[in-house]
């Protein structure tokens, strides 16, 4: 019995240990191999560089890329937030029959094959006598963006206290005043931390953009172009990094502001205070 | 030598809320049921009952979150129709406390003053005495996240008599308490109420808060109010079987009426014999039949040859200790049920053997006929 609980947590150990390098190696490669002077990934490294970090300024198509995904992550965040606002304050606020089904049906772009929800909203947009252009793409990370978005807003959302925004009316101040010094400042990182979310995920999405959009290449897309060519592949691997950093950045920023939200929102009651 | 006086009364008869027939349905459902009340300037008023008795419902219609379905309200002479709560003279202290998490205690407290725009220093010097008032001088800076239930509860009380309101409203502030805090609360907040003189209405489930606090109480039940009266009137006098049981413990003895003249009523019990009392102001006749109540704690055990002009003899059985004092459980021949009595222990009641034979006075004036 003691052999085995001996021998047991060391099993474990060394699992989670292969477990989290299987998963992260691939990440650590990225940045290694993009200051590596030669073109072709292989170890020993030949020599380090910054030679292609300073080379990504200098591609025309890639500005317009960053551009183009900058104006999709920008709109595509703002759309969904204040539509993941609108359902995130009626799931928590108002019972109702059907709420379940609906928020359900809200999340299910968590779970649709990517591919298929591509596909499917391409012929929408066709049937619709839309254009394929960067709106299109907009529209489609909102619907895959909408679901993280809810997700954050409504644990901020979660037990906010009724009683705060009567407390604000019982204290003399407006509806509209309420809602500026009492509702907003308390639900603002929520709402932050999703729009940080939903850019984030529309800057790497690469299916639904690449199937919806027209000419115009976002960064997912502009890398996978570059792909073809051998010689490229350090410039996309110091992309990658430049991206990897950027999301990771972004994510932790939007997981601090929405623990902070919870926490101001769920500190109310007294009752355990 | 101790002389017995009556109370003075401190606040005066002018009405400062009028409740006239206020009404609030639900589809089918009555949450209040036609409910008229005055309560007057500088009054320590509580609504008493159990959860679902309309109590909440009355108090969120004065502060303006919720609307009769029929009826009227009026604060200091002035009808509440239509007026929002922010418009009302009144501020409410929530059950929750509302704390604003975002600010912190000083900014809290400060928060209706803002909407005034005071001038010269005299928001901060009013801050600075709502805080001195509930004894959280020294604390403004302190966060809101970082306060004991106890002081969320003082801050909420400061944020609301920072307004000077008319009336103060105060929805179960003390639930969230602890037994010990909440008892020290019950007489801070009867010496706070005296000392700014400002109306206070309370909603409670707990029957002994709303006895120690208040000068006047509404007892209600099922969206009625049953009794309004002084706390003495409401413990000693209650007008029903309802409202006897929900104020402690009451012993009801079967009494059979024998005659009812003007303010009096004599009747036949079997326990106790035949008793006059007092007529209850709302007694309404129903058949011969009667119920007479006695507090448990007005009956008194008699030691040895001890005795009184009015007792009753029994058996004892059933004892349980409760520390300062004893609860005994005497059967008396001719009773259906058992008395419950209640004596202090510094006569050796908790040593009283179960099964002994009891002798027990009381006050015929104890006795209380009430509507069943």
């Amino acid at each position: 019995m003691t052999a085995m609980r001996r021998f047991l947590p060391s099993w474990l150990t060394s699992y989670a240990i292969l477990y989290v390098a299987f998963l992260y190696l691939p990440v650590i490669f990225l940045p290694i191999f993009s200051i590596n002077t030669a073109a072709t990934p292989k170890f020993p490294l030949s020599g380090v560089t910054l030679h292609w970090y300073e080379d990504l300024p200098r591609t025309p198509a890639l500005i317009d890329a960053t551009w183009n995904s900058l104006l999709v992550g920008v709109s595509a965040s703002i759309l969904s937030t204040v539509l993941g606002i609108l359902a995130a304050r009626s799931i928590t606020r108002y019972r109702y029959p059907g709420r379940r089904t609906i928020n359900g049906l809200i999340m299910a772009p968590l779970v649709l094959p990517e591919v298929i929800v591509a596909i499917s909203m391409l012929l929408v947009m066709l049937q619709l006598g839309l254009s394929l252009s960067l709106f299109t793409v907009v529209l489609g990370h909102v619907l895959v963006c909408i679901p993280y978005s809810m997700t954050v807003l409504t644990s901020g959302f979660e037990g906010f206290d009724r009683s705060l925004e009567e407390a604000s009316a019982d204290l003399g101040e407006s509806a509209f005043g309420t809602f500026r010094r009492v509702t907003l400042p308390m639900v603002a990182p929520a709402i932050i931390s999703s729009l940080l979310v939903c850019f984030t995920i529309s800057l790497d999405e690469f299916i639904i953009a690449f199937f919806l959009t027209g000419t115009e290449a976002t960064l997912p897309i502009y890398i996978w172009g570059q792909l073809r060519f051998a010689a490229k592949l350090p410039g996309v691997l110091a992309l990658g990094t430049l991206l990897l950093v950027a999301s990771f950045v972004l994510m932790t920023v939007a997981e601090i502001l929405r623990r902070r939200a919870a926490r101001r929102t769920q500190n109310e009651g007294g009752l355990y205070a | 030598m101790l002389e017995r006086v009556q109370p003075e009364r401190t606040q005066s008869d002018r009405v400062m809320i009028e409740i006239r027939d206020v009404t609030r349905s639900y589809g089918a459902f009555k949450a209040l049921d036609d409910a008229s009340l005055n309560i007057r300037e500088g009054e320590f008023f509580s609504l008493l009952g159990p959860s679902g008795c309309g109590k909440t419902t009355l108090l969120r219609m004065i502060a303006g979150f919720d609307t009769p379905t029929s009826g009227s309200i009026a604060v200091d002479g002035q009808p509440m129709d239509g007026i929002p709560a922010n418009r009302r003279p009144t501020n409410m202290v929530f059950q929750s406390y509302a704390i604003f998490p975002h600010l912190n205690v000083e900014q809290n407290v400060a928060y209706g003053l803002k909407r005034l725009k005071l001038q010269g220093g005299e928001e901060k010097r009013r801050v600075e005495e709502a805080l001195a008032q509930v004894s959280l001088t020294g604390l403004g800076k302190r966060r809101a996240t970082e306060l004991s239930g106890g002081q969320r509860q003082r801050v909420a009380l400061a944020r609301a008599l920072v307004m000077r309101p008319k009336v103060l409203l105060l929805d179960e502030p003390l639930s969230a308490l602890d037994k010990k805090l909440r008892e020290q609360m019950q007489v801070e907040l009867r010496r706070l109420q005296q000392a700014v003189g400002i109306t206070f209405v309370l909603v409670t489930h707990d029957q002994y808060e709303a006895l120690a606090m208040s000068d006047r109480i509404a007892v209600m039940f099922g969206g009625r109010i049953a009794q309004v009266a002084s706390p003495k009137e409401i413990y000693q006098r209650p007008v029903n079987r309802q409202v006897a049981d929900f104020l402690g413990g009451m012993n009801f003895v079967k009494a059979q009426i024998v005659a009812e003249n003007g303010a009096s009523l004599v009747v036949d019990t079997l326990g106790f014999g035949r008793v006059k009392t007092d007529k209850p102001k709302a007694f309404v006749r129903n058949g011969g039949a009667a119920t007479l109540g006695i507090r448990p704690e007005r009956l008194r055990v008699l030691w040895d040859n001890a005795s009184a002009k009015f007792e009753v003899a029994g058996k004892v059985v059933e004892r349980h200790y409760f520390g300062e004092i004893t609860h005994l459980i005497v059967e008396i021949p001719g009773l259906e049920k058992p008395l419950s009595v209640t004596e202090t222990n510094d006569f050796g009641a908790d040593d009283i053997p179960v099964g002994a034979p009891i002798r027990l006075a009381y006050d015929p004036e104890a006795l209380v006929a009430m509507a069943d």
